[in-house]
C-alpha cells in the first residue's frame, strides 16, 4: 500500500510518500535512525503488515521538521531516501 | 447477532447497529464534544432501546474516527481509511477511489479489484478542504446548510476564490458580499474552491473510475458538482447515508472478527 503522510496549503504540497509493501519486507528499517529528527515509526498497518509509518504528531509540520535535510541550494541527498535499500520514500517537495 | 458501529468524529459522532446480515437496523449521530465516552454510550443505549434490547446483547462493538481512543467500551478500534475502503467496497465493488470529506479532515483512498487498499493520502490541516469550512461559509451569508446546497447549483457564473486558507476565505466571502455579488455565486465559489483542493489531494493517488464519495459533504450537491467538474467525471457515487459509511465499516469489519 502506498501511504501519502502530510498534506496541502496555499504554499505548496508537502508529502512523504512511503510504499509499504516493501517496509514489510525490510529487516532493518534503516530510515527510522538515519532520520536525525525521529519522524519515523515501526507500526502494524491495516493488513498487520509491520512498517514504517509517520508519527501522527509530526504529520501537519512536514515543511518545517524537515528543512534543516533541505537547503534551498546544493541540496544534499536526504539521510531517510539515502538510507532506504528499496526506494520505498519519495518527497513532494 | 446484533453488531455496533461507532465512528467519533471531530464534529460528530454516528453510531448504527447492523445484524448478522449486514443489515442496518437503527442509526444515530449528536455533535461529538467533551467526553465522547458517554455521548457515544448514550446514542448506543438510544439505539438498544429502539430495538428493545440491552447493550450486553450487542455482540461486538467497533469503533473508528479521530476519537476512537478515548471509547473505553469497544472491542475493536480500525482505522478510517480502513472502515471507508470496507463499507464502500461493500456497496459497490466497482469502486476504485473513495474520497471522503469529514468536519476535520478530508481524505482519498484507492482500492484495487479485491477492495484492499493500495494508494491513501489524507489531509488533516487545513480546514478549507473540509466540511467545517462549509458550516463557517453558510453562518457568514446567513443560510442554512441545505440552501449552501441548492443555490450552488443556481449559479451559472465562476469567479475564483483566491483564499487558501479558511481565515482568509471568510474575509474573501464577506467582501464579495459587500460587492454585491448574487449569494448563489458566491455559494458556488465555495464549493469550487473546497472541490478544488479535495481534486488536488486525490490527484495524488491518480483518480480511476469509479469514484465514491462519502462524509457530511457527500449531501452537498453543489460541492459534489463542482468536484465532477473539477476531475472531470460524468459520475460520483454516493451511498445513501454517506455521513454513516465510517460507523457502518466498523460494524461490518467487527461482525467479520
Ligand atoms: S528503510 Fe525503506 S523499506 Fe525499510 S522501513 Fe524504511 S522506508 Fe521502508
Ligand atoms: S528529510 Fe530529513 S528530517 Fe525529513 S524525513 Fe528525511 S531524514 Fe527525516
Amino acid at each position: 500500500m502506498i501511504v501519502h503522510y502530510g498534506y496541502l496549503d496555499a504554499s505548496g504540497e508537502y508529502f512523504i510518500t512511503v510504499d509499504d509493501s516493501k517496509c514489510s519486507v525490510c529487516i532493518e528499517k534503516g530510515c527510522i535512525k538515519a532520520c536525525p529528527k525521529s519522524i519515523f515509526m515501526e507500526s502494524e498497518n491495516d493488513y498487520g503488515e509491520k512498517v514504517m509509518m509517520v508519527k501522527d504528531e509530526v504529520r501537519k509540520m512536514l515543511k518545517y521538521i524537515c528543512a534543516e535535510c533541505k537547503p534551498s541550494v546544493n541540496r544534499p541527498p536526504l539521510p531517510c531516501v539515502t538510507a532506504c535499500p528499496y526506494d520505498a520514500i519519495t518527497h513532494s517537495w | 447477532m446484533y453488531f455496533a458501529g461507532l465512528d467519533v468524529g471531530a464534529r460528530y459522532t454516528k453510531t448504527l447497529i447492523i445484524d448478522g446480515d449486514a443489515r442496518v437496523l437503527s442509526k444515530k449521530m449528536s455533535t461529538s464534544g467533551f467526553d465522547n465516552n458517554i455521548i457515544s454510550k448514550n446514542l448506543l443505549n438510544n439505539l438498544c432501546m429502539e430495538l428493545g434490547i440491552t447493550l450486553e446483547e450487542i455482540n461486538k462493538i467497533g469503533v473508528t474516527g479521530c476519537g476512537k481512543k478515548n471509547i473505553d467500551f469497544a472491542n475493536y478500534e480500525f482505522s478510517e481509511t480502513m472502515v471507508a475502503a470496507k463499507s464502500v467496497f461493500f456497496f459497490n465493488k466497482n469502486v476504485r477511489t473513495i474520497i471522503e470529506v469529514g468536519a476535520e479532515e478530508s481524505r482519498v483512498v484507492k482500492l484495487n479489484s479485491d477492495g484492499r487498499i493500495i494508494d491513501s493520502v489524507i489531509n488533516e490541516k487545513c480546514a478549507a478542504g473540509t466540511g467545517t469550512f462549509v458550516e463557517l461559509m453558510a453562518r457568514t451569508l446567513e443560510i442554512t446548510l441545505k440552501d449552501f446546497s441548492e443555490l450552488s447549483m443556481k449559479s451559472e457564473k465562476k469567479i475564483p476564490m483566491n483564499a487558501h486558507c479558511i481565515v482568509f476565505a471568510e474575509s474573501e466571502v464577506v467582501s464579495l458580499i459587500h460587492s454585491g455579488v448574487d449569494k448563489k455565486d458566491i455559494v458556488r465559489a465555495v464549493n469550487d474552491a473546497i472541490a478544488s483542493r479535495i481534486a488536488s489531494m486525490a490527484r495524488r493517488v491518480k483518480v480511476e473510475a469509479e469514484v465514491a464519495l462519502i462524509g457530511g459533504l457527500a449531501k452537498n450537491s453543489g460541492f459534489v458538482f463542482s468536484l465532477k467538474n473539477n476531475l472531470e467525471l460524468d459520475n460520483i457515487v454516493i451511498p445513501d447515508d454517506p455521513e454513516y459509511m465510517g460507523a457502518f465499516g466498523a460494524a461490518l469489519l467487527t461482525r467479520e472478527l
